[in-house]
């Protein structure tokens, strides 16, 4: 629910419903961070009511088009957060198991000194 | 001597900030009464007049931003996320804790409960205990839902203490799995004309749960099989079913899926001057975690070196007593975080981590659609 002037475009306030903090401060993050935009906060009415306010004053754009830019922002941020996690996730399991079978090696090569590696 | 602008000055670095005013950006400086400089430099105009740009780019983010786990086992998890800020890092904490949904037990069906534990407290005990099943299987129960094989689970207890046998002690391993719905039966209007084959029961399953794919090799039951649910003494019964729906730790504690789920920002620091001898055998000994260490140098004399900062704790006992806050300056790195996360057994950790991430992108993706 967007509340503004539709003479001025540039500034309004969004009133979200059934959001918390958990969105609220990261897309004031993202806000910030656009050169566009000249001030941004967010309030919450009140905590019993799941209701955010987001406000943007920006330097020429619509209010709404640079929320939505920012917001588009923010999920390229979450999209990128995950491939790298995942990748993170695999490479740390390739190198346990490279480490399990190197010292399983080891402890062959203790135990049966004459075999190799693959003998069993 | 013609006019320069103070920012031609040839002292005056442009492009890069100078480098305390990058220390008061990236670091937070922990001072033995309070930490400084904590806020997040946020705004993109911040340092215009220096002429650095502060503002987010996409590419430069994906480019800055790194992940590394350092340890990973069934139930809990400890990775590295380097570049990312405290809001989005505050954001995953929430949703990890309060919105990635899981099964716990919601209905109670009580037959007979003849043990001390009063019937609300079993239910509330029965509803906090962990079961070990994947809730992206299932489907959210509304009012009006019938429960059915897509939106239940149902368990079974019935425990029995005989007379004159020892005390007994009723433990999570005894919560059934029924795969084929409720057995109890509903009370119906006009028993003359039940002539159907199937009585009617509190869930209408249409089908055996242990039919479906993905119960076929993995049995649904408690995570851990050793949680005391109640005590019978001789003679006492307990006979119950109970009804698992999915939900989120948003409406119920018992839904949230991790234990906890906790960040710290990385600790750094730093010997401001050389620490020798005496002095760095004082602060060696001083260290509740051992984080100096002696390192020898030439000519037998000793001095101290930072060997494992990531287990600092911060308890500032090393900038504690005369003049050692000049020595040793303690520090956080304000984009580097530690996450921790210990599953109840539902999921894994690493899965928990990417539910929640693509749980922010799909609160994103409703505003983005409202906002069009």
């Amino acid at each position: 629910m967007e509340h503004g002037s539709l003479k001025d475009q540039r500034a309004s306030t969004f009133s979200l419903t059934d959001e918390d903090h958990t969105l609220a401060n990261s897309v004031r993050f993202t806000l910030n961070q656009d050169p566009r935009v000249t001030f941004c906060g967010y309030s919450i009415p009140h905590p019993s009511d799941a209701r955010v306010n987001i406000r943007v004053q920006t330097t020429g754009d619509p209010a709404s088009e640079v929320l939505k830019d920012s917001l588009q922002d923010l999920m390229g941020m979450c999209q990128h957060v995950r491939s790298i996690f995942d990748k993170a996730v695999i490479e740390f399991r390739m190198s346990r198991l490279a480490l399990l079978a190197v010292v399983g090696s080891y402890v062959q090569q203790s135990v049966y000194p004459e075999t190799g590696p693959l003998e069993n | 001597m013609h006019r320069v602008s103070a920012l031609d000055m040839p002292d005056v670095p442009m492009g890069q900030l100078p480098p305390h005013l990058e220390l008061q950006r990236t670091r937070v400086l922990c001072a033995s009464d309070a930490p400084t400089h904590t806020e997040n430099i946020q705004y993109s105009g911040a340092y215009a007049s220096m002429g650095v740009d502060n503002s987010l780019q996409l590419d430069q983010f994906c480019k800055n931003c790194r992940v590394e786990v350092i340890r990973l086992t069934e139930d809990d998890m400890e990775f590295d996320m380097i570049g990312i800020d405290p809001s989005l890092a505050n954001a995953f904490r929430r949703i990890l804790i309060a919105e990635v949904p899981t099964m716990a037990i919601e209905k109670v069906l009580i037959a007979n409960n003849m043990s001390v534990v009063q019937d609300e407290v079993l239910a509330h005990r029965l509803g906090l205990i962990p079961i070990k099943v994947d809730p992206r299987l299932f489907e959210y129960m509304s009012e009006n839902d019938t429960p059915n094989e897509k939106n239940t689970i149902v368990f079974k207890l019935h425990v029995q203490c005989k007379r004159g046998a020892p005390r007994l002690t009723v433990k999570s391993d005894e919560l059934k799995w029924l795969p084929n719905g409720s057995e109890l039966l509903l009370a119906t209007e006009n028993p003359a004309s039940n002539s159907s084959s199937r009585p009617k029961t509190y869930t209408s399953f249409s089908c055996s749960q242990d039919s479906l794919p993905e119960f076929s090799n993995n049995l649904i039951g408690p995570k851990h099989p050793d949680i005391i649910i109640a005590k019978l003494g001789p003679g006492q019964e307990i006979e119950l079913e109970a009804h698992a729906v999915k939900g989120m730790g948003k409406t119920h504690a018992k839904w949230s899926p991790v234990s906890t789920a906790w960040y710290r920002m990385l600790p750094e620091i730093v010997l401001l001057e050389e620490v020798e001898d005496e002095m760095a055998e004082e602060l060696v000994k001083k260290c509740p975690v051992n984080v100096f260490d002696i390192e020898d140098v030439a000519k037998g004399k000793k001095r101290a070196a930072v060997a494992r900062p990531r287990a600092c704790t911060l308890c500032r006992e090393c900038i504690r007593g005369e003049d050692w806050d000049k020595r040793v300056a303690l520090r956080r790195v304000k984009d580097h975080f530690i996450f921790t996360i210990e599953s109840t057994g539902g999921l894994p950790p690493e899965v928990l981590f990417t539910e929640a991430v693509k749980i922010l992108e799909d609160k994103c993706e409703r505003v983005i659609t409202e906002l069009s």
